[in-house]
């Protein structure tokens, strides 16, 4: 299993063999406050890096989430659609949004570790 | 070069950044739109318990003379002159095409009016009253007035320790009263659908009397986010999304607000143009709106029929945390304004179900007299 990997976007991306999953991050859903409602793309459906792979809402207002690299959806967090509170509670656990099918896992090679996310997020306002 | 925007300041802003303040722009004003609790928590309490709002930065104003009402009555569909003294009712500014310029509420305060405008339209409603009154009243507006809210089940004992007077007034009554020793003026009213006051004190006393307010363990700071959430579900309308210039009272479903003495005698602005839509009636008409499932439906969503013509928009709308479930409002084709009919609201593309529905989505808690 590789480390997470962030975009500067706040999406987070995790490989696990030939199956990413992926999600927003920490500060994101901090950022966002309570999420109220997640909606998740259909299974099969194929994404390049930066497209919007879901929208997740709080209570005020709707965010676009993008794909952190691109391949095909094989599998959405449906325990979200009964309790989307699962991003703001566990963000990189089992607040997940999709698993994907990756069509070029060193897309990852670009995105920030952990380390360098932490300082990224610093540095931001 | 760039122009800066230079915000407002409410009395209250300090404290709103000290209680942990997220600020944001809103009419001019810097504002806190939510504190550390968040909305959703900020929604929940204030229904629970009690919410403290700073709404400084709406217009407080004070109307004088032989006949303020009268004089008032030009310029708003409603019946002043009725208003008992204490009395307080929620009106509309209208243009001459029968449009909405503002939402208001006057109340008798004995020898003048208080008149509390919305902060967006406050430059221009105070020009219009001081322009449309001149000769028959003085306008006076308040700037150095703080106005807060306290909202929920645990406001009337919140407030009662700062003012006892407070107690003896309905729903929809003020009165001057002192408030933690400051002069102050107290209506029993809101914007969130519970039981609440609107407390009207000096700027300088503003934050002594916030403070006292926030050691009342009931009291939590609320902030504009859940301000909005709040109202929207008690159906209120927000002056620029549900109700503008381009909507009328009568498609506005606030054809109650046109008193019947008012709508025989006219003398008021766009009086023709609403008389014939009462006679005639409009093509569409606000309503709320409840999505079948789980996704918002937010302001601007088209609103479709069965075979996806489109017959409205949305003009509020989002996630209704003490309804647990999306809310909103609209307008509508008139053949869809009643409370059961099926549309689809067209979010991102997809036609998510909705059913209109009648508002407000929750149960108000204001203390009506039997």
């Amino acid at each position: 299993m590789s480390g997470i990997k962030y975009t500067e976007d706040h999406e987070w991306i995790r490989l696990d063999g030939d199956t990413a999953t992926c999600g927003i991050s920490d500060y994101a859903q901090e950022q966002l406050g309570d999420i109220v409602y997640v909606e998740l793309p259909e299974v099969g459906a194929s994404l390049s890096a930066r497209d919007q792979i879901a929208v997740v809402e709080s209570v005020k207002a709707a965010s676009e989430v993008y794909a952190p690299a691109g391949g095909t959806v094989s599998a959405v967090n449906e325990a979200l659609a009964d309790e989307p509170t699962l991003v703001n509670e566990s963000p990189t656990g089992d607040g997940w949004f999709a698993k994907l099918t990756l069509d070029d896992p060193t897309e990852l090679d670009a995105l920030m570790d952990e380390a360098a996310y932490k300082d990224f997020v610093n540095g931001l306002d | 070069m760039a122009e800066t925007q230079t915000l407002e300041r409410t009395p209250l802003h300090a404290l709103h950044l000290r209680l942990g303040g997220k600020m944001v722009a809103f009419a001019g004003y810097d504002m806190p739109v939510q504190y550390p609790a968040g909305v959703l928590k900020e929604h929940l309490h204030t229904r629970a318990a009690a919410g403290l709002f700073d709404v400084s930065h709406m217009g407080q104003v004070r109307v004088s003379g032989d006949d303020p009402a009268g004089a008032l009555e030009r310029l708003v569909v409603g019946d002043l002159k009725s208003l008992a003294p204490g009395a307080m009712r929620y009106t509309l500014f209208t243009n001459a095409a029968g449009g909405i310029l503002d939402d208001l509420m006057v109340t008798h305060a004995g020898d003048h009016l208080f008149v509390v405008v919305n902060a967006a339209c406050k430059a221009q409603d105070i020009a219009r009253m001081t322009e449309g009154l001149k000769g028959r009243a003085t306008v006076e507006p308040l700037p150095e007035r703080a106005l807060v809210a306290v909202q929920g089940p645990k406001a009337a004992a919140a407030v009662a320790r700062l003012a006892p007077d407070s107690a003896g007034l309905y729903f929809l009554q003020g009165a001057a009263m002192a408030v933690d020793g400051a002069e102050g003026f107290v209506t029993r009213s809101g914007y969130t659908g519970e039981d609440g006051f609107e407390i009207s004190v000096p700027a300088e006393r503003a934050e002594a009397v916030a403070r006292t307010l926030l050691d009342d363990p009931a009291v939590e700071p609320i902030g504009l986010g859940a301000r909005d959430s709040l109202r929207l579900e008690a159906g209120l309308c927000l002056y620029g999304h549900d109700i503008d210039a381009t909507t009328s009272p009568v498609e506005a479903a606030l054809l109650w607000t046109l008193a019947k003495r008012r709508r025989a005698e006219g003398g008021f602005p766009g009086a023709a143009a609403i008389l014939a839509q009462i006679e005639n009636g409009v093509a569409r008409k606000r309503v709320g709106l409840l999505p079948d499932g789980k996704a918002p439906a937010r302001e601007g969503t088209e609103i479709a029929d069965a075979a996806g013509r489109v017959i409205g928009i949305v003009t509020s709308g989002g996630f209704g945390p003490s309804v647990g479930r999306p809310v909103a409002m609209g307008y509508v084709e008139t053949a869809f304004a009643r409370p059961g009919a099926a549309v689809d609201l067209m979010v991102r593309g997809t036609a998510r179900p909705a059913t209109v529905a009648r508002m407000p989505f929750i149960e108000p808690g204001y203390r009506r007299r039997d």
